[in-house]
């Protein structure tokens, strides 16, 4: 599909958005590439991730807030290790993902990444560290997939990776305001999901 | 019988892998003529020289054949040690049997036979030499230079520093060329103009300096060190030494609306004028073809104005004749033309952009033009059709560069720069403009020039948008810019106030001409040919005449002043002596057998050959002859090949000499 770009759209409000939560301008990209170059899922990306930021130069956000790239992205930050101008692509890969939630653009496909991304962002919201056991039971009851990866959490609960009870870390109030002052789970379109209402009720 | 001395050597293993060295010089030393001939490992050093040193005088040698490499490598080498030896330079010859022999072949018999043969042929040449003498000629130590640009400039005012007298030559009514145009300069934003009139002003007082301007240079004769130029002072219509500059003439001069020349059209001026305030010399000209008096015999107002009785309709043109040793060529560029008006009629314009349609559609240097202070806007900036202030401003780049269907192969290389330059000062002038640049690459190598286009796009938020624009057209007030961008596979339009084309840099438009004229080279893009594009980067192929600037290739202000210095300073050493030596390989001409059929004289490359009368004592014409001048040729031989009557001889070549070669060759 071929877009047509027109001056008004060069600019946009969301792109100022995103700049502010990575505290960075897509402007310094020079598009050299090399973070697609190194990235290790870009097989799976219908946008690179030097495109990406080309395209939030070019104000075209939108199109990156509907694309798979941002939920196929596994937070390896390959990307911003290489980066020759520093710029934090993995965090703006997060913060794409939080404003397409956030304005309910993102794409209806990847339902299962952004389950789980949802899940995970919850659970450590909770309980200041990620526990293994809830995030694999709610996303199991909310995805329905109850047989996928069973054997693998098998292995990983024998050898004793997976605790069956949580922990909280001391400092989960701070936690928490971290989350609040990130602005996190503040809807612009519909309604806030529950998954932390079921992630409490779980416990 | 000639006493020869035969040195081959191995080049290492060069030449002996291939070549069996001694057998060569067993073999040669029986030839008649040979009084000793040796093998060596390596015969440029010092022992191997030594060797022919001595050898020189043990064996009393009248003549020396090194078999060896190309004597393009090593011949002044063994000229040199032959003189010390005692013996003339031109009874040394070099047999190649390196570049020519062990290093194309793969038959080691075959090979040896060959370097056995090569030997031969020049021990046979060698026989026939004489001695030959470098030929000396006078320098005249003033230079001429041709162009008053910021090249120009800097190269007369260097060779006045170094206390020799300088010829400047300008076209228009000012020197400045066209860094007097420009606003601010990249990449540390200074201002152009504050930056170049004081060269301008030392240009004025200089006393070695002599200044013609509204002048062109109409012929030049002789060779390095003597030449002959003849300029055409054109009729300035004002007495130079009665104006004081008070303005009162152009002030008053009823024709106000020509369009300057110096604002790129974007401004008027009056028919007698100077092109720009800060003109030097400040001295006015009356532009005939404008000029009501000349076009209608009316007015006449600026005479009666000028209290100083300084204006003079009845100028006419001078010629000016000068003699100088050396030329520095500085004649600068023109931009490539974007409209319908062509002046190559390989270039069919870019229609597409509508340059001569749109009065908003401008190319870089009448941009500079709006931005600068002493502008036809006074630096703000306005578009040209309603004087708005444009609030979107599209620059495109390689208009004409890189692009060989429609314009030039080349890339114009610094139209990158200016347009980031200019989308920066644009914005420092329009805060709440937007600039967007087209472009393909951005070439911006240069000592802070990568850093300088950052600050543009990361700290002024310049766009740049990757690809070329295919069209420009008109929608209410507006221009639609349609391009593309190849990064993020998107066509882009953008809504333009004003479009600024970033054309191409090409020769100035009569350098051909003026090529032609003094007898240098241009390359196939109208470039002047320096004589070595790595080594030789200031010199041309014509002895005595040097390039500087944008001449010789598109460039900006510091390489064009580089450029500049280092012709100066060549142009200092060749005024450093009083007498210069030349290879006494050339052509004469046999008087007394030449039929003046003037084959040699339409075939010579440089000019070398003239028609020569011969009179009787009471100056009656007997014959037309040709003759060669000794200056001015280079020994290329290419007379001697179409000289009907074999009176044309070039010497150390001459056909005794050639002949034995051949015979020798045929004889083995
Ligand atoms: C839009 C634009 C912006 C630029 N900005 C910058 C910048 O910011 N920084 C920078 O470094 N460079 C810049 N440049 C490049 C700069 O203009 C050149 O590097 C510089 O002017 C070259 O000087 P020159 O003396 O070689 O040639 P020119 O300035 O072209 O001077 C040549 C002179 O020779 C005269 N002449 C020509 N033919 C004859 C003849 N036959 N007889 C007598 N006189 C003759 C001409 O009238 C002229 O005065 C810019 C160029 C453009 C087009
Ligand atoms: S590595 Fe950095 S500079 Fe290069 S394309 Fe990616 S974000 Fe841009
Ligand atoms: S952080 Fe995301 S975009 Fe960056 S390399 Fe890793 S997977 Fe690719
Ligand atoms: S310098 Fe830049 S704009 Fe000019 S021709 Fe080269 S690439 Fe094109
Ligand atoms: S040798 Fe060459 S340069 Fe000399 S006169 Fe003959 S043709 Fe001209």
């Amino acid at each position: 599909m071929r877009f047509t770009i027109e001056s008004q759209q060069l600019e946009s409000d969301l792109v100022k958005r995103v700049e502010e939560m990575i505290e960075q301008s897509p402007s310094i990209c020079y598009q050299c590439g090399k973070c697609s170059a190194g990235c290790p899922v870009h097989y799976l990306m219908d946008i690179p991730p030097n495109v990406v930021i080309r395209l939030l130069q070019l104000g075209q956000i939108d199109r990156v807030l509907e694309s798979r790239t941002i939920w196929v992205c596994s937070s390896c930050s390959t990307c911003s290790t290489r980066c020759p101008k520093e710029f934090k692509i993995a965090e703006c890969m997060d913060a794409l993902r939080e404003l397409a939630l956030a304005t309910g653009k993102d794409t209806p496909s990847e339902k299962d990444i952004k389950l789980f991304h949802q899940v995970f962002m919850s659970n450590m919201r909770m309980f200041g560290k990620v526990h293994e056991a809830s995030i694999a039971g709610v996303y199991k009851l909310k995805s329905r997939h109850f047989f996928a990866d069973v054997g693998a959490g098998i292995k990983m609960f024998l050898k004793g990776k997976i605790k069956l009870f949580p922990h909280r870390i001391k400092g989960v109030k701070e936690i928490r305001a971290m989350f609040e002052a990130a602005g996190y789970g503040r809807k612009e379109k519909e309604e806030p999901s529950t998954e932390d209402k079921e992630q409490e009720k779980l416990i | 019988m000639s006493r020869i001395g035969v040195f081959v050597c191995h080049c290492g293993e060069n030449i002996a892998r291939m070549v069996d060295v001694t057998r060569v010089a067993e073999e040669t030393a029986k030839l008649p003529g040979v009084a000793v001939s040796v093998d060596y490992r390596y015969m440029c050093s010092d022992p191997g020289q030594n060797m022919i040193k001595e050898a020189i005088r043990e064996h009393k040698l009248d003549g020396v054949v090194v078999a060896a490499c190309s004597p393009q490598m090593h011949e002044p080498t063994f000229r040199a040690a032959v003189v010390e030896g005692g013996l003339n330079p031109y009874l040394c010859e070099m047999a190649n049997i390196r570049e020519h022999c062990s290093w194309v072949h793969t038959d080691k018999e075959l090979a040896t036979q060959k370097a056995i043969d090569l030997v031969r042929i020049m021990v046979e040449k060698v026989g026939k030499n004489q001695e030959l003498f470098p030929i000396k000629v006078p320098v005249t130590k003033r230079a001429l230079v041709i162009g008053g640009g910021i090249a120009g400039i800097q190269a007369a005012l260097d060779i006045a520093s170094g206390g020799h007298e300088v010829v400047l030559v300008e076209r228009e009514p000012s020197i400045g060329g066209n860094m007097a145009r420009l606003s601010e300069t990249f990449p540390t934003l200074d201002c152009s103009q504050c930056i170049l009139t004081p060269r301008m002003v030392e240009v004025d007082r200089d006393p070695r300096i002599t200044l013609y301007t509204y002048a062109e240079v109409e012929e030049v004769g002789g060779f390095v060190g003597n030449f002959k130029v003849k300029i055409r002072q054109k009729a300035k219509s004002v007495i130079a030494d009665l104006c004081n500059g008070c303005g009162d003439c152009w002030n008053k001069c009823p024709q106000k609306k020509i369009p300057s020349e110096f604002d790129a059209g974007l401004g008027y001026r009056t028919a007698i004028y100077v092109p720009f305030p800060q003109a030097v010399p400040n001295t006015p000209v009356i532009d005939r073809e404008r000029c009501t008096k000349f076009l209608k015999d009316k007015c006449g107002i600026c005479e009666k104005v000028c209290t100083l009785n300084a204006i003079d309709y009845t100028m006419e043109d001078e010629i000016i004749e000068v003699e100088v040793g050396a030329i520095v060529v500085a004649t600068g560029y023109d931009l490539f033309s974007v409209g319908k008006d062509q002046p190559n009629e390989q270039w069919t314009g870019y229609g597409e952009y509508n340059y001569d349609a749109y009065p908003d559609v401008i190319d870089g240097i009448q941009f500079e033009r709006l931005l600068s202070a002493s502008g036809p806007t006074q630096g703000e900036i306005r578009r040209p059709s309603d004087g708005k202030e444009p609030k979107s401003v599209v620059f495109i780049a390689c208009v004409g560069s890189r692009d060989p269907e429609k314009g030039l192969e080349y890339c114009s290389k610094i139209c990158c720069m200016y347009i980031a330059k200019h989308a920066m000062l644009y914005k420092h002038k329009v805060h709440d403009g937007q600039p967007y640049v087209f472009y393909m690459d951005i070439r911006a190598g240069g000592k802070n020039y990568e850093e300088f286009v950052r600050r543009a796009i990361e700290e002024d938020g310049v766009l740049y948008i990757r690809g070329r624009v295919s069209k420009i057209y008109k929608d209410g007030e507006q221009l639609v810019v349609v391009g593309a961008d190849t990064l993020s596979d998107s066509q882009v339009q953008v809504r333009a106030d004003l479009v600024v084309l970033a054309t191409a840099i090409v020769p100035h438009r009569d350098a051909y001409e003026l090529a032609q004229k003094i007898g240098f080279g241009c390359g196939s893009q109208g470039f002047f040919s320096e004589a070595h594009p790595k080594l030789r980067p200031v010199e041309t192929n014509t002895a005595g005449i040097y390039l500087a600037g944008a001449c010789q290739a598109p460039k900006d202000i510091p390489d064009a002043v580089a450029q500049a210095g280092a012709a100066a300073s060549k142009v200092q050493l060749l005024f450093s002596s009083d007498e210069l030596e030349r290879e006494p390989i050339i052509a004469s001409v046999n008087e007394a057998t030449c039929v003046h059929c003037r084959n040699c004289i339409r075939v010579c490359p440089y000019s070398a050959i003239t028609d020569k009368e011969i009179k009787d004592k009471k100056g009656n014409l007997i014959k037309m002859v040709a003759e060669v001048n000794e200056g001015l040729c280079l020994g290329c031989g290419a007379c001697v090949a179409a000289c009907p009557s074999k009176s044309i001889q070039l010497a150390g070549f001459n056909d005794e000499q050639v002949f034995a070669e051949i015979t020798a060759l045929g004889s083995g």
